[in-house]
């Protein structure tokens, strides 16, 4: 039988945290990220103002997303584009693949879009022989390495300059001797230069869809994203159905948000804006241009009054780069396309709770994440609600559905409390004196693995009260 | 006489750590307070909110609201207990008569360092600690409960107690409750990060606003054989050892 989702992440989350090399790689870009994201915050004038500002713009699209995604439709179409609306992941996919065969294209190059990995896109190419270039770097890299990303932001992360070097003299240029990283993003550069060139289709993601102005807003550090929409004749936008905003001017606080709690930086490098196909009289941009809408489980989401807000995500990483749990098991145990705290809310919505509800229940509740969160969702809180939701249907252990209720009947009842108490010391302590700590015997065997025993006095505290009182 | 507290002992201090209740009791009567400890009460509910059985939180919530709701002031050595009571009991307790009790309850209820500065602008209880200690900031007290200088201000206020910064003191310890066993290497490492935190201070020892943080964190120092100990807030401001003294080590029976 294959393992389970839960089972998997269990035994990679084991490694994961045991491994110190990924640990030091990974503390060392979080402590270079923290830096910039505190130097960020402090250039705006008034960082609570802000997310409070940010929340309010989401809020108000999310609460009429049926109303802007309908004026976002109608301005594309104007200016001569298409606007396809997928239900589900396989509707996308399909369409995309489908358009892509009959308008005869060979390759394709994409900027970076957590959607496409959502929906499986570049596997349905590479069925149907097409070739997919991701042209991100770091996009670039893992797709060299046949994994998935290992972080929404920056999906290389896990991997230092030499283990990257390997990679390029292994699968680019056997020749290459430096790994100094301006050397191998020349040798990138060469690779996908030639890509771009080459393909008849450019798939890209969207930051957000501007309602007002039927605008698509891509943000990206690396120019890799301007020459997807500019180059190849054929330009197809794949976006979730959450990311519209009602007006052009949100984004004046949208993008330097987005930026600082991405990278720090004030605002990336290119800030895009796309309103359609080539016009007549300009002199670049795509000829056809099209928008596919996923919804793929949104909409349920948005049917529900106590998470609805979920669907506010920027997808800016930060809850990822501040999550103790995150920084610990990495992104590619999680097993899911979207990873960290964003990603164990979400992913029980969109795949299922009773396959992933082990998510919600994989962190401690530090809430550190919605201590962060540009838009201020209550991520921590609906860790709890999904741990509620998988209780209530369920979906837990049978064994542990009858401890809590054998401790329900004891927390009503100081006297069974105060027995039951006293016998677990008790038992506790005959077993460790017996040498049995850890054994199968020891229900404290888990807490035993990494750690020394708890402590267990003879006498708890209301016994000692109880004694210093009757002596007065 | 400054007034009546009603002293709420989380179940786990109660059963493992008694002595960061009694040390509670003595710095409260220290200042003036008069200390009860209603003996019928037993639990928040936390283990079971926070594992999602809400369904066998709620008559534990009850039941802890029935026993407090003629305190005038709850204290409570756990800032995570706390935040339950505040923040969760409206939600968990909405659609029961408990409901109006809970509301009340929640803003008459305080974390042991939350009363003592900003509820009563205490910060000097007559401690004295001649000892390196370095300071980690429990989530549920920083951002559920919005403590952040409180702890500190007491610690400064600590006779001989050198305070020594903490890397990433604001990073969880990785305790949180049944994930400390659902996920055990997860939160081992976690812990382990922590402890290396500690030990790179060089501080004997490191304090917190939760016990259940320092009994994790403890259990992670002894599996490591590590010098540094921890010792909860209430076990410092309680102490009144003289400068030179030995290192007093908390009450820790020996199974």
């Amino acid at each position: 039988m294959n393992p389970t989702a839960a089972q998997r992440f269990l035994e990679n989350a084991a490694l994961k945290s045991a491994d110190l090399v990924h640990r030091e790689i990974i503390r060392r870009g979080m402590d270079s990220y923290d830096a910039a994201h505190l130097q960020g915050r402090a250039r705006i004038k008034d960082w609570e103002a802000a997310r409070a500002r940010c929340q309010e713009i989401k809020r108000e699209a999310i609460d009429h997303l049926d109303r802007y995604l309908l004026q976002f439709e109608e301005q594309v179409v104007a200016r001569g584009g298409q606007v396809y609306w997928a239900a589900n992941a396989q509707e996308a996919s399909s369409y995309v693949t489908d358009l892509a065969l009959r308008l005869g294209v060979r390759t394709v190059v994409k900027s970076k879009s957590m959607v496409t990995e959502e929906i499986h896109l570049s596997r349905a190419l590479e069925n149907e022989g097409i070739t997919v270039w991701e042209t991100d770097l770091g996009e670039f890299i893992v797709q060299l390495r046949n994994e998935g990303p290992y972080h929404i932001v920056t999906p290389a992360m896990h991997l230092n300059r030499g283990q990257i070097a390997n990679l390029f003299r292994e699968k680019l240029e056997p020749g290459i001797t430096s790994d100094d990283p301006a050397d191998l993003m020349a040798v990138a550069r060469r690779k996908l230069r030639e890509a771009f060139f080459t393909a008849e289709m450019a798939i890209s993601g969207a930051n957000f869809l501007v309602a007002d102005a039927g605008v698509v807003a891509i943000s990206t550090n690396e120019g890799n994203g301007r020459l997807c929409t500019s180059v190849p004749r054929i330009h197809v936008v794949v976006t979730g159905i959450e990311k519209v905003i009602p007006r052009l001017e949100d984004l004046a606080v949208l993008w330097p948000v987005l930026a600082t709690s991405g990278t720090g930086q004030g605002i990336t490098t290119y800030s895009t804006m796309i309103a359609g196909p080539r016009l007549p009289g300009e002199i670049d941009g795509a000829e056809q241009f099209y928008v596919v809408l996923v919804d793929n489980g949104r909409s349920q989401l948005l049917a529900d009054a106590e998470q609805r807000e979920v669907l506010h995500c920027i997808r800016c990483g930060a809850c990822l780069n501040i999550c103790p749990v995150f920084r610990h098991v990495g992104g590619h145990t999680y097993g899911t396309t979207y990873p960290g705290p964003i990603g164990s809310v979400l992913t029980p919505h969109l795949n299922g709770i009773r396959e992933f509800k082990h998510l919600s229940f994989a962190s401690s509740l530090c809430g550190a994440c919605s201590s962060v969160c540009p838009v201020k969702i209550d991520l921590h809180h609906h860790l709890l609600q999904n741990r509620r939701n998988a209780t209530e249907a369920g979906a837990t252990a049978w064994s542990e559905r009858l401890t809590f209720r054998m401790w329900r009947l004891a927390m009503v009842r100081p006297w069974l409390y105060v027995l039951g108490g006293w016998w677990m010391r008790r038992a506790l302590r005959m077993l460790y004196r017996l040498g049995l700590a850890g054994t199968v015997l020891d229900p404290m065997r888990a807490w035993n693995r990494h750690r020394g025993p708890v402590p267990l006095p003879a006498e708890s505290f209301r016994a000692r009260w109880r004694k210093d009182h009757a002596a007065k | 006489m400054r007034g009546k507290v009603s002293l709420f002992v989380p179940c786990f201090v109660d059963q493992l750590l008694p002595e960061v209740a009694v040390d509670t009791v003595q710095v409260l009567r220290r200042v003036g307070y008069a200390v009860e400890f209603p003996e019928n009460q037993t639990c928040c509910g936390q283990p079971a909110l926070n594992t999602g059985y809400w369904g066998e939180a709620r008559p534990c919530a009850e039941h802890f609201v029935r026993v407090f709701k003629n305190a005038e002031v709850v204290v409570c050595p756990s800032g995570s207990c706390v935040s339950v009571i505040r923040l969760f009991y409206p939600e968990l307790l909405a659609h029961t008569s408990w409901r109006a009790d809970a509301i009340s309850l929640a803003g008459r209820t305080f974390e042991f360092s939350e009363f003592l500065v900003k509820i009563e602008s205490v910060t000097q209880v007559g401690a004295s600690f001649p000892h390196t200690v370095a300071y980690h900031a429990s989530c549920h007290a920083l951002r559920e409960l919005q403590l952040g200088s409180e702890p500190l201000q007491l610690l400064h206020a600590v006779a001989g107690l050198k305070l020594i910064p903490l890397v990433r003191s604001e990073e969880c310890c990785g305790f949180g409750g049944t994930f400390a066993a659902k996920f055990a290497a997860i939160s081992g490492a976690m812990g382990n990060s922590k402890a290396d935190s500690v030990v790179a201070s060089g501080a004997e020892f490191v304090t917190a606003v939760d016990p259940s943080c320092l009994m994790h964190l403890q259990g992670i120092l002894d599996k490591r054989q590590a010098t540094a100990r921890t010792i909860s807030l209430a076990s410092i401001l309680a102490s009144q050892s003289l400068a030179g003294g030995p290192a007093p080590v908390p009450a820790r029976e020996k199974p």
